[in-house]
């Protein structure tokens, strides 16, 4: 049984000229908590419990890519993480070159790559200065906020 | 061709919503769903779900040919596209049609005639529409040529671009040179296609749309919407009927977009978008959408209509099961977009897992979500979690209403714009109505320097 926004509106209907302020209603697949709140009106919180049983998942689901964990830096290296989980782009635009590459130096402003996410890009920056070691993440490669994107020695670490 | 099992090729909010009206109809709803949303809330709300492929877009929303083959192996008899992805993509259109499949949206030809903004730009004339004065920038030369003649400041377009995207600003003759090579370089990367055209810049303009429907022999105009409330060319809020507009120029913005459909013999929803400039009260067209918008509710509360079932009719091949005579628009509707991000901290986008979701529920309420408590965000798509829209007897009743309702919505978790819309209903100039598209970033402006004044 599925509950349509109309049904809910006619529940409220029923609700308003009764003199009870709330009704809770469970069903095998949904739950559905009416609710007067004073002048305001009514509101409602509706949670369809039903799991989808999806076809054509025989090729489904690829495992998580692994995350390079921060314990495998070298001594003395940075890490640089995104400041928010997202795709990273290590270049303006594609096919434009990288913003930076492997041995140039940075320092916190520095922007070394372009984070997308909910289509939204955001710049992040080196954060440290120093050189850039290694590249963690590859280009168009999704980064959690935890993953490595890229080690940078940082200035004055070398002997 | 009746349609009895719809492939939904679409997520959130929009197939949540067309997953509705097919089960309104009777018509078998399979949602074609990528790996990040296999159980979102239209997954559960489907009465089939099928993998479309892995979470990134392109994977899986973007690749027509991963939608057609997962139409034929379903057996649906229609695609529903929703809006954005592949919805005005003539390439699933084709492919639909070589796979003997109800493409629910316009024809082929439209999609290409309206996909081009300097077609759709000829077509508009053609039909009698006033255009922003303009032309197409071959090169430096022709591109020089064409801003003699419209002036500065001006905005250089993408062809395959629209939307908002695709767009620069040109300030001064010395610019266009430097912005025309990045423009064109842009557009090559981002649509494929490095054709752009100039357009004079309107400052003060309102950004009203007309809403349209043909069966492509007869049209009907379904009223207007003002979508002015922007933030980088995005809609934030939108309206129906765009307010503080004469009765004599809505008529003639209906009357232009009767135009332009008959002229396409145009098949399906679409919606016409044009420039209000608010102090000659005249409008020039825009572009065309064609495709059902994310703020066709306002429309449905005004006109009483389901635009996603008379989409569907009309895909079939039915004839329009409206006269312009039949359309009556009633009241005032307001849609406020509620999106996962923080305005607090420049608009942040804020994906991750809906702890609790309680909405507003009531006579004139309607909240379009795609979003439950217990659901997950992806960082994967655009931020849209639901969209809150209500309708009133007139704009200063639907405003009302609108506040009232706000304060009823709870979405913890993830943080949204409700807080945004709560500053903009208190909002001197957002309540006198009738904004121009630069209103927000005043808005924001005078948000950022708080009245320090005694």
């Amino acid at each position: 049984v599925d509950l349509t926004p109309d049904d809910v509106r006619d529940v409220v209907r029923a609700l308003d000229s009764s003199g009870l302020d709330e009704l809770h209603l469970e069903l095998a697949d949904l739950t559905l908590t009416v609710r007067r709140e004073g002048a305001a009106g009514w509101s409602a919180e509706h949670q369809v419990l039903r799991r989808p049983e999806v076809e054509g998942g025989a090729e489904a689901v690829t495992p998580a890519e692994p995350v390079p964990s921060v314990a495998a830096l070298p001594d003395g290296m940075v890490a640089v993480h995104p400041p928010l989980l997202g795709t990273f782009y290590r270049a303006p635009a594609p096919g434009a070159p990288p913003f930076v590459d492997v041995g140039d130096a940075v320092d916190e402003e520095t922007v070394i790559g372009i984070v997308e996410t909910m289509k939204m890009m955001t710049s992040v920056h080196a954060g440290v200065r120093g050189t850039v070691a290694e590249f963690r993440t590859g280009n168009g490669e999704f980064a959690d906020t935890d993953a490595v994107l890229l080690v940078v020695e940082p200035a004055g670490a070398t002997p | 061709v009746r349609v009895r099992r719809l492939l939904v090729a679409n997520r959130g909010e929009i197939a949540a919503r067309v997953i509705r009206t097919c089960a309104r109809l009777g018509i078998e709803s399979v949602l074609a769903a990528s790996d990040a949303d296999l159980d979102s809330l239209p997954a559960r709300c489907a009465d089939r779900v099928v993998r479309l492929g892995p979470a990134p877009a392109a994977q899986s929303y973007l690749d027509p040919a991963a939608v057609v083959r997962t139409a034929v192996a379903v057996g649906a008899d229609a695609v529903h596209p929703g809006y954005g992805f592949l919805s005005e993509n003539p390439a699933l259109a084709t492919a639909c049609a070589g796979a003997g499949i109800v493409f629910v949206g316009p024809t082929v030809a439209s999609l290409h005639a309206v996909g081009d903004k300097l077609t759709a730009r000829a077509h508009a004339v053609a039909a009698g529409l006033p255009v922003v004065p303009g032309g197409e920038a071959a090169d430096v030369a022709a591109a020089q040529a064409v801003a003699a003649e419209v002036g500065y400041p001006l905005l250089v377009k993408a062809v395959g671009g629209g939307g908002g995207r695709g767009m620069k600003l040109v300030r001064s003759a010395e610019e266009l040179p430097g912005t025309l090579a990045m423009a064109v370089s842009e557009a090559a990367a981002a649509f494929g296609d490095a054709r752009v055209y100039l357009e004079r810049y309107v400052a003060s303009g309102r950004h009203v749309e007309v809403q349209v429907l043909g069966d492509g022999v007869c049209a009907v105009a379904l009223g207007d919407r003002d979508c002015s409330v922007q933030r980088r060319y995005q809609k934030l809020v939108e309206e129906a009927p765009a307010p503080g507009i004469p009765g004599h120029v809505h008529a003639e913005m209906a009357a232009a977009a009767l135009a332009l459909a008959a002229h396409l013999g145009y098949r399906g929803l679409g919606t016409v978008e044009l420039l209000y400039d608010r102090d000659r009260q005249t409008f020039s067209f825009l572009e065309m959408n064609a495709r059902i918008q994310v703020e066709h509710p306002v429309t449905e509360m005004v006109t009483g209509l389901d635009l996603v079932a008379e989409q569907i009719a009309v895909a079939e091949g039915l004839p329009l099961r409206l006269r312009q005579d039949d359309v009556t628009l009633t009241g005032h509707a307001v849609e406020c977009r509620i999106n996962a991000e923080d305005w607090a901290d420049d608009f942040r986008p804020a994906p991750g897992r809906i702890e609790r979701a309680v909405l507003p529920v009531g006579d004139g309420i309607r909240v379009d979500t795609g979003v439950q408590t217990g659901s997950v965000v992806p960082p994967h798509y655009d931020s849209l979690l639901a969209k809150l829209v209500v309708h009133g007897t007139d704009r200063a009743d639907a405003l009302a209403r609108t506040r009232a309702a706000l304060e009823l919505l709870r979405i913890d978790g993830v943080v949204t714009t409700a807080p945004m819309h709560r500053a903009l209903l208190d909002d001197d100039e957002f309540v006198a109505g009738g904004v121009d598209t630069a209103f927000f970033e005043r808005f924001l402006a005078g948000r950022r320097q708080p009245a320090e004044v005694s």
